[in-house]
Protein backbone atom coordinates (compact mmCIF):
# COMPACT_ATOMS: atom_id res chain seq x y z
CA UNK A 1 0.00 0.00 0.00
CA UNK A 2 3.22 2.45 1.12
CA UNK A 3 4.58 1.61 -2.67
CA UNK A 4 0.81 3.21 -4.29
CA UNK A 5 0.83 6.08 -2.08
CA UNK A 6 4.55 6.59 -3.19
CA UNK A 7 3.12 6.69 -6.79
CA UNK A 8 0.57 8.45 -6.31
CA UNK A 9 2.47 11.62 -4.28
CA UNK A 10 5.22 11.66 -7.24
CA UNK A 11 2.15 11.80 -9.70
CA UNK A 12 0.51 14.88 -7.60
CA UNK A 13 3.88 16.30 -7.58
CA UNK A 14 3.91 16.48 -11.22
CA UNK A 15 0.45 17.19 -11.74
CA UNK A 16 0.50 20.39 -9.81
CA UNK A 17 4.25 21.90 -10.84
CA UNK A 18 2.94 21.35 -14.65
CA UNK A 19 0.16 24.00 -15.47
CA UNK A 20 -1.70 21.06 -16.10
CA UNK A 21 -3.57 20.59 -13.37
CA UNK A 22 -3.88 23.81 -12.07
CA UNK A 23 -5.50 25.28 -15.68
CA UNK A 24 -8.00 22.05 -15.84
CA UNK A 25 -8.93 22.88 -12.49
CA UNK A 26 -9.34 26.45 -13.19
CA UNK A 27 -11.21 26.14 -16.47
CA UNK A 28 -13.79 23.47 -14.89
CA UNK A 29 -14.59 25.82 -11.33
CA UNK A 30 -14.73 28.82 -14.26
CA UNK A 31 -17.53 26.71 -16.69
CA UNK A 32 -19.21 25.28 -13.67
CA UNK A 33 -19.83 28.58 -11.83
CA UNK A 34 -20.87 30.09 -15.43
CA UNK A 35 -23.41 27.60 -15.96
CA UNK A 36 -24.65 27.53 -12.04
CA UNK A 37 -25.07 31.09 -12.69
CA UNK A 38 -27.00 31.20 -15.61
CA UNK A 39 -29.09 28.46 -14.32
CA UNK A 40 -29.67 30.66 -11.17
CA UNK A 41 -30.50 33.56 -12.95
CA UNK A 42 -33.10 31.36 -15.24
CA UNK A 43 -34.80 30.12 -12.38
CA UNK A 44 -35.10 33.18 -10.66
CA UNK A 45 -36.80 34.51 -13.36
CA UNK A 46 -39.07 31.33 -13.83
CA UNK A 47 -40.39 31.47 -10.15
CA UNK A 48 -40.89 35.18 -10.26
CA UNK A 49 -43.58 34.75 -12.99
CA UNK A 50 -44.92 31.35 -11.68
CA UNK A 51 -45.18 32.78 -8.22
CA UNK A 52 -48.09 34.77 -9.66
CA UNK A 53 -49.77 31.33 -9.97
CA UNK A 54 -50.56 29.08 -7.07
CA UNK A 55 -50.75 26.01 -9.26
CA UNK A 56 -47.39 26.47 -10.80
CA UNK A 57 -45.59 27.80 -7.64
CA UNK A 58 -46.08 24.13 -6.34
CA UNK A 59 -44.06 22.71 -9.09
CA UNK A 60 -41.09 24.81 -8.58
CA UNK A 61 -37.97 22.76 -7.42
CA UNK A 62 -34.49 24.00 -7.30
CA UNK A 63 -33.21 20.12 -7.72
CA UNK A 64 -34.59 19.91 -11.18
CA UNK A 65 -34.76 23.43 -12.51
CA UNK A 66 -30.88 23.94 -11.43
CA UNK A 67 -29.09 21.30 -10.34
CA UNK A 68 -30.34 18.27 -12.72
CA UNK A 69 -29.24 20.63 -15.91
CA UNK A 70 -26.13 21.72 -14.09
CA UNK A 71 -24.93 18.06 -13.88
CA UNK A 72 -25.89 17.41 -17.18
CA UNK A 73 -23.60 20.32 -18.07
CA UNK A 74 -20.81 19.55 -15.68
CA UNK A 75 -20.99 15.78 -16.59
CA UNK A 76 -20.07 17.01 -20.54
CA UNK A 77 -17.43 19.26 -19.41
CA UNK A 78 -15.45 16.19 -17.55
CA UNK A 79 -15.76 14.71 -20.96
CA UNK A 80 -14.30 17.10 -22.52
CA UNK A 81 -12.02 17.84 -19.94
CA UNK A 82 -10.50 14.52 -18.17
CA UNK A 83 -8.55 13.13 -21.25
CA UNK A 84 -6.52 15.99 -20.07
CA UNK A 85 -5.64 14.75 -16.96
CA UNK A 86 -5.15 10.91 -17.67
CA UNK A 87 -2.94 11.91 -20.79
CA UNK A 88 0.17 12.14 -18.83
CA UNK A 89 0.14 9.19 -16.52
CA UNK A 90 2.17 6.55 -19.08
CA UNK A 91 2.71 8.48 -22.13
CA UNK A 92 4.83 10.40 -20.25
CA UNK A 93 6.64 7.92 -18.44
CA UNK A 94 7.39 6.13 -21.60
CA UNK A 95 8.74 9.06 -23.55
CA UNK A 96 11.25 10.29 -20.71
CA UNK A 97 12.40 6.52 -20.44
CA UNK A 98 11.14 6.42 -16.69
CA UNK A 99 9.10 3.90 -17.21
CA UNK A 100 12.46 1.35 -17.35
CA UNK A 101 12.64 2.76 -13.23
CA UNK A 102 9.44 2.20 -12.38
CA UNK A 103 8.85 -1.41 -13.95
CA UNK A 104 12.63 -2.56 -12.53
CA UNK A 105 11.80 -1.55 -9.11
CA UNK A 106 10.39 -4.36 -6.55
CA UNK A 107 6.71 -2.45 -6.97
CA UNK A 108 4.07 -4.40 -9.13
CA UNK A 109 2.78 -3.09 -12.68
CA UNK A 110 -0.64 -3.17 -10.49
CA UNK A 111 0.99 -0.97 -7.28
CA UNK A 112 1.83 1.53 -10.30
CA UNK A 113 -1.11 1.36 -12.39
CA UNK A 114 -3.29 2.19 -8.70
CA UNK A 115 -1.11 4.95 -7.62
CA UNK A 116 -0.91 7.03 -10.96
CA UNK A 117 -4.79 6.37 -11.16
CA UNK A 118 -5.60 7.40 -7.19
CA UNK A 119 -3.30 10.46 -8.58
CA UNK A 120 -6.26 11.15 -11.41
CA UNK A 121 -8.64 10.60 -9.22
CA UNK A 122 -7.66 13.20 -6.85
CA UNK A 123 -7.33 15.90 -9.49
CA UNK A 124 -10.83 15.24 -10.27
CA UNK A 125 -12.17 15.41 -6.86
CA UNK A 126 -10.20 18.88 -6.50
CA UNK A 127 -12.15 19.93 -9.73
CA UNK A 128 -15.78 18.68 -8.01
CA UNK A 129 -15.20 20.02 -4.42
CA UNK A 130 -13.32 23.16 -5.84
CA UNK A 131 -17.07 23.81 -8.23
CA UNK A 132 -19.17 22.38 -6.10
CA UNK A 133 -18.32 25.43 -3.64
CA UNK A 134 -20.67 28.24 -4.83
CA UNK A 135 -23.08 25.66 -5.03
CA UNK A 136 -23.74 25.13 -1.05
CA UNK A 137 -25.12 29.02 -1.26
CA UNK A 138 -28.37 27.89 -2.57
CA UNK A 139 -28.72 25.77 0.64
CA UNK A 140 -28.05 28.99 2.86
CA UNK A 141 -30.69 30.70 0.92
CA UNK A 142 -33.21 28.35 -0.11
CA UNK A 143 -33.93 25.14 0.67
CA UNK A 144 -32.60 22.05 -1.98
CA UNK A 145 -32.93 18.36 -1.20
CA UNK A 146 -29.58 17.29 -0.45
CA UNK A 147 -30.11 13.81 -1.35
CA UNK A 148 -30.24 14.50 -4.87
CA UNK A 149 -27.72 17.20 -4.66
CA UNK A 150 -24.96 14.85 -3.20
CA UNK A 151 -25.70 11.65 -5.31
CA UNK A 152 -25.50 14.00 -8.48
CA UNK A 153 -22.03 14.81 -7.40
CA UNK A 154 -21.61 11.16 -6.20
CA UNK A 155 -22.33 10.79 -10.07
CA UNK A 156 -20.21 12.80 -11.53
CA UNK A 157 -17.37 11.37 -9.54
CA UNK A 158 -17.85 7.91 -10.41
CA UNK A 159 -18.63 8.96 -14.09
CA UNK A 160 -15.20 10.78 -14.36
CA UNK A 161 -13.14 7.99 -12.45
CA UNK A 162 -14.84 5.59 -15.38
CA UNK A 163 -13.33 8.34 -18.12
CA UNK A 164 -9.76 8.24 -16.06
CA UNK A 165 -9.99 4.53 -16.21
CA UNK A 166 -9.89 4.58 -20.09
CA UNK A 167 -7.68 7.42 -20.44
CA UNK A 168 -5.05 5.54 -18.59
CA UNK A 169 -5.79 2.13 -20.90
CA UNK A 170 -5.15 4.82 -24.13
CA UNK A 171 -2.34 6.41 -21.80
CA UNK A 172 -0.70 3.23 -21.52
CA UNK A 173 -0.47 2.31 -25.59
CA UNK A 174 1.26 5.78 -26.67
CA UNK A 175 4.05 7.59 -25.84
CA UNK A 176 2.57 10.53 -27.57
CA UNK A 177 0.37 12.71 -25.06
CA UNK A 178 -2.03 13.63 -27.57
CA UNK A 179 -2.73 10.53 -29.44
CA UNK A 180 -3.33 9.02 -25.95
CA UNK A 181 -6.02 12.29 -25.60
CA UNK A 182 -7.60 12.79 -28.34
CA UNK A 183 -7.70 8.45 -28.22
CA UNK A 184 -9.35 8.96 -24.61
CA UNK A 185 -11.94 11.47 -26.18
CA UNK A 186 -12.92 9.84 -29.13
CA UNK A 187 -13.90 6.80 -27.11
CA UNK A 188 -15.87 8.85 -24.53
CA UNK A 189 -17.40 10.19 -27.48
CA UNK A 190 -18.62 7.30 -28.95
CA UNK A 191 -19.98 6.04 -25.88
CA UNK A 192 -21.93 9.25 -25.21
CA UNK A 193 -23.54 8.73 -28.91
CA UNK A 194 -24.73 5.21 -27.66
CA UNK A 195 -27.77 6.34 -25.99
CA UNK A 196 -28.42 8.35 -29.59
CA UNK A 197 -28.05 5.02 -31.15
CA UNK A 198 -30.51 3.55 -28.70
CA UNK A 199 -33.00 5.92 -29.42
CA UNK A 200 -34.09 4.19 -32.56
CA UNK A 201 -32.50 0.56 -31.92
CA UNK A 202 -35.41 -1.90 -31.08
CA UNK A 203 -35.85 -4.42 -28.56
CA UNK A 204 -32.75 -6.09 -27.04
CA UNK A 205 -30.41 -3.81 -29.25
CA UNK A 206 -32.03 -0.93 -27.12
CA UNK A 207 -31.73 -2.27 -24.21
CA UNK A 208 -27.89 -3.72 -24.79
CA UNK A 209 -26.69 -0.01 -25.89
CA UNK A 210 -28.66 1.86 -23.35
CA UNK A 211 -26.92 -0.22 -20.91
CA UNK A 212 -23.74 0.63 -22.56
CA UNK A 213 -24.07 4.51 -22.69
CA UNK A 214 -22.70 6.57 -19.85
CA UNK A 215 -25.60 9.11 -19.66
CA UNK A 216 -28.24 6.77 -19.18
CA UNK A 217 -26.77 5.50 -16.15
CA UNK A 218 -26.05 9.27 -14.41
CA UNK A 219 -29.50 10.55 -15.26
CA UNK A 220 -31.26 8.51 -12.42
CA UNK A 221 -28.26 9.94 -9.99
CA UNK A 222 -29.62 13.36 -10.77
CA UNK A 223 -32.77 12.77 -9.90
CA UNK A 224 -31.57 10.87 -6.56
CA UNK A 225 -32.31 7.73 -7.61
CA UNK A 226 -29.34 5.39 -6.17
CA UNK A 227 -29.92 2.22 -8.21
CA UNK A 228 -27.23 -0.49 -7.71
CA UNK A 229 -27.00 -1.40 -11.16
CA UNK A 230 -25.42 2.17 -11.95
CA UNK A 231 -22.65 1.93 -9.42
CA UNK A 232 -22.21 -1.62 -10.87
CA UNK A 233 -21.73 -0.21 -14.17
CA UNK A 234 -19.39 2.50 -13.36
CA UNK A 235 -17.12 0.46 -10.99
CA UNK A 236 -16.87 -2.60 -13.59
CA UNK A 237 -16.14 0.13 -16.04
CA UNK A 238 -13.09 1.65 -14.11
CA UNK A 239 -12.07 -1.89 -12.72
CA UNK A 240 -12.41 -2.86 -16.48
CA UNK A 241 -10.27 -0.08 -17.97
CA UNK A 242 -7.36 -0.43 -14.98
CA UNK A 243 -7.28 -4.41 -16.26
CA UNK A 244 -6.75 -3.66 -19.66
CA UNK A 245 -3.94 -1.61 -18.90
CA UNK A 246 -2.62 -3.83 -16.74
CA UNK A 247 -2.61 -6.57 -19.42
CA UNK A 248 -1.36 -3.82 -22.32
CA UNK A 249 1.30 -3.70 -20.21
CA UNK A 250 2.25 -6.92 -19.20
CA UNK A 251 1.46 -7.11 -23.39
CA UNK A 252 4.01 -4.75 -24.69
CA UNK A 253 7.05 -6.21 -22.38
CA UNK A 254 6.31 -10.10 -23.01
CA UNK A 255 6.29 -9.65 -26.72
CA UNK B 1 27.02 -12.34 -8.83
CA UNK B 2 25.60 -12.41 -11.81
CA UNK B 3 25.14 -15.67 -14.39
CA UNK B 4 23.50 -16.61 -17.58
CA UNK B 5 22.97 -19.78 -19.38
CA UNK B 6 22.33 -19.63 -22.99
CA UNK B 7 20.27 -15.84 -22.62
CA UNK B 8 18.48 -15.50 -25.58
CA UNK B 9 16.03 -12.47 -27.20
CA UNK B 10 14.32 -12.24 -30.03
CA UNK B 11 11.92 -9.15 -31.19
CA UNK B 12 10.16 -11.13 -33.19
CA UNK B 13 12.09 -12.68 -36.62
CA UNK B 14 14.96 -10.23 -35.17
CA UNK B 15 17.79 -12.30 -32.90
CA UNK B 16 18.82 -9.32 -30.28
CA UNK B 17 20.94 -11.91 -28.17
CA UNK B 18 21.66 -15.81 -28.75
CA UNK B 19 22.90 -17.99 -26.36
CA UNK B 20 24.16 -15.22 -23.65
CA UNK B 21 26.31 -17.55 -21.21
CA UNK B 22 29.01 -15.68 -18.74
CA UNK B 23 29.55 -14.84 -15.04
CA UNK B 24 30.96 -12.19 -13.11
CA UNK B 25 32.17 -12.22 -9.41
CA UNK B 26 31.12 -10.55 -6.34
CA UNK B 27 32.71 -7.09 -5.68
CA UNK B 28 33.84 -6.97 -9.28
CA UNK B 29 33.59 -4.15 -11.85
CA UNK B 30 33.10 -5.66 -15.43
CA UNK B 31 32.65 -4.39 -18.87
CA UNK B 32 30.12 -5.29 -21.58
CA UNK B 33 31.27 -4.35 -24.43
CA UNK B 34 30.49 -4.58 -28.08
CA UNK B 35 29.88 -2.21 -31.11
CA UNK B 36 26.20 -0.20 -31.50
CA UNK B 37 23.76 -2.82 -31.95
CA UNK B 38 25.29 -5.49 -30.71
CA UNK B 39 22.61 -6.37 -27.75
CA UNK B 40 24.25 -4.74 -24.67
CA UNK B 41 21.14 -2.75 -23.71
CA UNK B 42 18.53 -5.80 -24.49
CA UNK B 43 20.87 -7.99 -22.26
CA UNK B 44 20.84 -5.38 -19.08
CA UNK B 45 17.06 -4.72 -19.40
CA UNK B 46 16.95 -8.74 -18.79
CA UNK B 47 19.05 -8.99 -16.01
CA UNK B 48 17.38 -6.27 -14.33
CA UNK B 49 13.48 -7.97 -15.11
CA UNK B 50 12.53 -4.82 -17.33
CA UNK B 51 12.48 -7.20 -20.58
CA UNK B 52 11.75 -10.99 -19.93
CA UNK B 53 13.89 -13.54 -22.18
CA UNK B 54 12.77 -15.45 -24.63
CA UNK B 55 14.83 -18.55 -23.78
CA UNK B 56 18.03 -19.34 -21.23
CA UNK B 57 18.21 -18.53 -17.58
CA UNK B 58 20.19 -15.57 -15.73
CA UNK B 59 20.78 -14.95 -12.29
CA UNK B 60 21.76 -12.05 -10.22
CA UNK B 61 22.74 -11.73 -6.29
CA UNK B 62 21.68 -15.46 -6.38
CA UNK B 63 17.93 -15.48 -7.14
CA UNK B 64 16.36 -16.31 -10.87
CA UNK B 65 15.67 -13.20 -12.37
CA UNK B 66 12.42 -14.49 -13.74
CA UNK B 67 11.54 -16.75 -11.07
CA UNK B 68 11.82 -14.17 -8.07
CA UNK B 69 11.50 -10.88 -9.91
CA UNK B 70 10.80 -8.93 -6.83
CA UNK B 71 14.34 -10.15 -4.87
CA UNK B 72 16.44 -9.09 -8.26
CA UNK B 73 15.20 -6.14 -8.48
CA UNK B 74 15.35 -5.36 -4.80
CA UNK B 75 19.05 -6.29 -5.25
CA UNK B 76 20.09 -4.58 -8.29
CA UNK B 77 20.58 -0.68 -8.81
CA UNK B 78 19.92 0.44 -12.25
CA UNK B 79 20.88 3.22 -14.78
CA UNK B 80 19.01 2.74 -18.10
CA UNK B 81 21.03 4.37 -21.50
CA UNK B 82 18.63 7.17 -21.02
CA UNK B 83 18.88 8.51 -17.30
CA UNK B 84 14.86 7.98 -15.76
CA UNK B 85 14.56 11.41 -13.84
CA UNK B 86 11.56 13.49 -13.65
CA UNK B 87 12.60 17.02 -14.39
CA UNK B 88 9.73 18.80 -12.04
CA UNK B 89 11.13 17.00 -8.98
CA UNK B 90 14.11 18.38 -7.08
CA UNK B 91 17.33 16.24 -6.98
CA UNK B 92 16.02 15.34 -2.74
CA UNK B 93 12.52 14.62 -4.00
CA UNK B 94 13.75 12.42 -6.71
CA UNK B 95 15.82 10.21 -4.80
CA UNK B 96 13.06 10.03 -2.27
CA UNK B 97 10.95 9.05 -4.72
CA UNK B 98 13.38 6.29 -5.60
CA UNK B 99 14.16 5.48 -2.04
CA UNK B 100 10.45 4.48 -1.50
CA UNK B 101 9.86 2.25 -4.30
CA UNK B 102 12.47 0.73 -3.44
CA UNK B 103 11.88 -0.32 -0.75
CA UNK B 104 14.14 1.73 1.99
CA UNK B 105 12.36 2.14 5.32
CA UNK B 106 10.90 5.08 6.11
CA UNK B 107 13.03 5.13 8.88
CA UNK B 108 16.06 5.01 6.91
CA UNK B 109 15.21 7.41 3.89
CA UNK B 110 16.82 10.39 4.59
CA UNK B 111 20.08 8.45 5.77
CA UNK B 112 19.62 6.68 1.91
CA UNK B 113 19.04 10.32 0.55
CA UNK B 114 22.06 11.75 2.22
CA UNK B 115 24.10 8.89 1.75
CA UNK B 116 23.89 8.80 -2.08
CA UNK B 117 24.13 12.17 -2.36
CA UNK B 118 27.12 12.05 -0.79
CA UNK B 119 28.61 9.15 -3.15
CA UNK B 120 27.41 10.82 -6.12
CA UNK B 121 28.48 14.47 -4.79
CA UNK B 122 25.34 15.85 -5.53
CA UNK B 123 25.61 18.23 -1.84
CA UNK B 124 25.85 21.39 -3.96
CA UNK B 125 22.02 21.03 -6.07
CA UNK B 126 20.05 18.68 -3.80
CA UNK B 127 17.56 21.71 -3.55
CA UNK B 128 17.27 22.33 -6.85
CA UNK B 129 14.88 21.22 -9.55
CA UNK B 130 16.17 18.32 -12.11
CA UNK B 131 15.11 20.25 -14.90
CA UNK B 132 18.14 23.06 -14.31
CA UNK B 133 21.02 20.93 -13.26
CA UNK B 134 24.02 20.68 -15.92
CA UNK B 135 24.12 17.28 -17.88
CA UNK B 136 27.13 15.90 -15.80
CA UNK B 137 24.87 16.52 -12.37
CA UNK B 138 21.99 15.04 -14.09
CA UNK B 139 24.25 11.58 -14.87
CA UNK B 140 25.05 12.12 -10.96
CA UNK B 141 21.78 12.26 -10.23
CA UNK B 142 20.94 8.88 -12.58
CA UNK B 143 24.11 7.27 -10.30
CA UNK B 144 22.65 8.24 -7.21
CA UNK B 145 19.57 6.63 -7.98
CA UNK B 146 20.99 3.46 -8.83
CA UNK B 147 22.70 3.43 -5.25
CA UNK B 148 19.85 4.75 -2.89
CA UNK B 149 19.10 1.29 -1.63
CA UNK B 150 23.02 0.43 -1.33
CA UNK B 151 22.48 -3.04 -3.57
CA UNK B 152 25.02 -5.58 -4.33
CA UNK B 153 24.62 -5.23 -7.67
CA UNK B 154 25.30 -1.79 -9.79
CA UNK B 155 24.22 -2.54 -13.54
CA UNK B 156 24.79 1.00 -15.60
CA UNK B 157 24.17 1.39 -19.31
CA UNK B 158 26.38 3.59 -20.93
CA UNK B 159 27.30 5.93 -17.72
CA UNK B 160 29.40 8.51 -19.04
CA UNK B 161 28.02 9.04 -22.58
CA UNK B 162 27.52 12.40 -23.49
CA UNK B 163 30.34 14.05 -20.75
CA UNK B 164 32.82 16.32 -20.90
CA UNK B 165 36.26 14.86 -20.53
CA UNK B 166 36.45 16.20 -17.12
CA UNK B 167 33.20 15.01 -15.84
CA UNK B 168 33.92 11.58 -17.75
CA UNK B 169 36.92 11.59 -15.11
CA UNK B 170 34.58 12.03 -12.07
CA UNK B 171 31.91 9.36 -12.94
CA UNK B 172 34.68 6.89 -13.73
CA UNK B 173 36.49 7.97 -10.22
CA UNK B 174 32.73 7.27 -9.13
CA UNK B 175 32.61 3.83 -10.67
CA UNK B 176 35.77 2.87 -9.37
CA UNK B 177 34.85 3.89 -5.62
CA UNK B 178 32.18 1.38 -5.98
CA UNK B 179 34.48 -1.62 -6.39
CA UNK B 180 34.15 -4.29 -3.74
CA UNK B 181 31.62 -3.56 -1.83
CA UNK B 182 28.97 -3.59 -5.02
CA UNK B 183 29.26 -5.56 -8.00
CA UNK B 184 29.55 -3.55 -11.26
CA UNK B 185 28.53 -3.91 -15.02
CA UNK B 186 28.80 -1.37 -16.77
CA UNK B 187 27.89 -1.11 -20.88
CA UNK B 188 30.12 1.10 -23.05
CA UNK B 189 32.02 1.00 -26.40
CA UNK B 190 34.76 3.29 -25.14
CA UNK B 191 38.22 1.46 -25.15
CA UNK B 192 39.58 3.71 -23.05
CA UNK B 193 37.28 3.17 -20.21
CA UNK B 194 37.65 -0.61 -20.36
CA UNK B 195 41.29 -0.51 -19.49
CA UNK B 196 40.64 1.86 -16.83
CA UNK B 197 37.83 0.90 -14.57
CA UNK B 198 36.78 -2.72 -15.48
CA UNK B 199 38.67 -6.00 -13.90
CA UNK B 200 37.25 -7.68 -17.06
CA UNK B 201 34.85 -7.69 -19.64
CA UNK B 202 31.97 -9.52 -21.70
CA UNK B 203 32.15 -8.94 -25.61
CA UNK B 204 29.42 -9.10 -27.41
CA UNK B 205 28.57 -8.94 -31.04
CA UNK B 206 25.69 -9.22 -33.27
CA UNK B 207 24.09 -10.79 -30.24
CA UNK B 208 26.56 -13.59 -29.97
CA UNK B 209 29.25 -13.84 -26.71
CA UNK B 210 32.60 -13.31 -28.58
CA UNK B 211 34.59 -13.43 -25.23
CA UNK B 212 34.41 -12.99 -21.89
CA UNK B 213 37.08 -12.82 -18.82
CA UNK B 214 39.38 -10.64 -16.88
CA UNK B 215 41.66 -8.92 -18.75
CA UNK B 216 45.04 -10.77 -18.29
CA UNK B 217 42.96 -14.28 -19.18
CA UNK B 218 42.36 -12.40 -22.55
CA UNK B 219 45.14 -11.62 -23.22
CA UNK B 220 46.75 -14.70 -22.48
CA UNK B 221 44.48 -16.39 -24.55
CA UNK B 222 45.68 -14.22 -27.93
CA UNK B 223 49.63 -14.71 -27.43
CA UNK B 224 51.69 -18.06 -26.12
CA UNK B 225 54.08 -15.86 -24.22
CA UNK B 226 54.50 -12.73 -21.70
CA UNK B 227 57.29 -10.31 -22.94
CA UNK B 228 58.19 -6.74 -24.38
CA UNK B 229 59.23 -4.56 -26.98
CA UNK B 230 62.41 -3.04 -26.91
CA UNK B 231 63.80 -0.19 -28.32
CA UNK B 232 67.84 -0.19 -28.35
CA UNK B 233 70.05 2.49 -29.46
CA UNK B 234 71.32 -0.30 -31.93
CA UNK B 235 69.65 -3.37 -32.87
CA UNK B 236 71.68 -6.49 -34.62
CA UNK B 237 73.19 -9.79 -34.01
CA UNK B 238 75.83 -9.04 -31.36
CA UNK B 239 72.54 -7.50 -28.99
CA UNK B 240 70.21 -10.41 -29.45
CA UNK B 241 72.97 -13.03 -28.90
CA UNK B 242 73.80 -10.88 -25.42
CA UNK B 243 69.81 -11.29 -24.62
CA UNK B 244 69.73 -14.59 -25.76
CA UNK B 245 71.79 -15.88 -22.55
CA UNK B 246 69.56 -14.51 -20.26
CA UNK B 247 67.73 -17.68 -18.20
CA UNK B 248 64.00 -18.12 -18.91
CA UNK B 249 64.10 -16.11 -22.01
CA UNK B 250 62.18 -18.46 -24.93
CA UNK B 251 62.98 -16.50 -27.75
CA UNK B 252 64.63 -12.97 -28.97
CA UNK B 253 64.27 -12.03 -32.35
CA UNK B 254 64.67 -8.56 -34.38
CA UNK B 255 61.45 -6.99 -35.67
CA UNK B 256 62.12 -4.10 -37.79
CA UNK B 257 64.06 -1.98 -35.42
CA UNK B 258 63.04 -3.17 -32.67
CA UNK B 259 63.48 -6.38 -30.68
CA UNK B 260 60.93 -8.54 -29.14
CA UNK B 261 61.73 -10.04 -26.15
CA UNK B 262 58.94 -13.41 -25.04
CA UNK B 263 59.30 -15.18 -21.90
CA UNK B 264 56.26 -17.20 -20.60
CA UNK B 265 53.29 -16.13 -18.87
CA UNK B 266 53.80 -16.10 -15.00
CA UNK B 267 57.60 -15.00 -14.93
CA UNK B 268 58.96 -11.51 -15.07
CA UNK B 269 62.14 -10.78 -16.59
CA UNK B 270 62.27 -7.13 -17.15
CA UNK B 271 64.66 -6.32 -14.35
CA UNK B 272 67.12 -8.82 -15.88
CA UNK B 273 66.73 -6.91 -18.96
CA UNK B 274 67.47 -3.61 -17.26
CA UNK B 275 70.28 -4.91 -15.76
CA UNK B 276 71.76 -6.64 -18.66
CA UNK B 277 70.98 -3.25 -20.44
CA UNK B 278 72.53 -0.96 -18.19
CA UNK B 279 76.06 -3.71 -17.84
CA UNK B 280 76.58 -3.37 -21.38
CA UNK B 281 75.79 -0.12 -21.78
CA UNK B 282 73.08 -0.26 -24.28
CA UNK B 283 71.11 2.91 -24.28
CA UNK B 284 67.25 2.05 -23.56
CA UNK B 285 64.48 4.59 -25.85
CA UNK B 286 61.53 2.75 -25.58
CA UNK B 287 60.55 -0.21 -23.63
CA UNK B 288 56.49 -1.48 -23.89
CA UNK B 289 54.62 -4.95 -23.42
CA UNK B 290 54.14 -7.13 -25.64
CA UNK B 291 50.46 -8.16 -24.35
CA UNK B 292 47.82 -6.94 -26.98
CA UNK B 293 46.40 -3.90 -25.30
CA UNK B 294 42.59 -3.69 -25.47
CA UNK B 295 42.10 -2.04 -28.74
CA UNK B 296 44.18 -5.00 -30.41
CA UNK B 297 41.93 -7.53 -28.22
CA UNK B 298 39.06 -5.55 -29.06
CA UNK B 299 39.37 -5.41 -32.85
CA UNK B 300 40.93 -8.87 -32.96
CA UNK B 301 38.08 -10.14 -31.52
CA UNK B 302 34.99 -8.41 -32.58
CA UNK B 303 36.25 -8.45 -36.85
CA UNK B 304 38.22 -11.35 -36.56
CA UNK B 305 35.46 -13.21 -35.38
CA UNK B 306 36.57 -15.37 -32.98
CA UNK B 307 33.74 -17.29 -31.15
CA UNK B 308 34.23 -18.99 -27.23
Amino acid sequence: MSAVWSITKKELVSYFTSPIAYIVIAIFILLSGFFFYSLVWWFNTQAMQMAQNPYYFQQININQMVFAPLFHNLSIILLLMLPVVSMRLFSEEKKMGTEELLFTSPVSVIQIILGKYLAALIVLLAMLVLSAIPTIFTFVHGNPEPVPYLLGYLGLFLLGAAFLALGIFWSALTENQIVSAVLTFGTLLLFWVLSWAAYSARGLWQDVLNYLSFFEHFDGMTKGILDTSDLVYYLSFAFFGLFLTHSVIQFRRWR
Amino acid sequence: MIETEQLTKKYGDLVAIQNLSFRVEEGRIWGLLGPNAAGKTTTMRILTGYLPATSGRASVAGYDVFEQAEAVKQSIGYLPETVPLYPEMTVESYLGFVAEIKKVPAARKKAAVDRAVQIAGLQSVRKRLIRNISRGYKQRTGIAQALIHNPRVVILDEPTIGLDPAQIKEIRDLIKSLKGEHTVMLSTHILAEVKEVCDGVVIINEGKLMASGSLEELARSFSQNDGVYLKLDRADGEVLNLFRQLPGLKEAALDGAEIRLEWPWGQDLRTQVLKLCLDKRLEIREMRSLAMNIEELYLRIVSGGMEQ
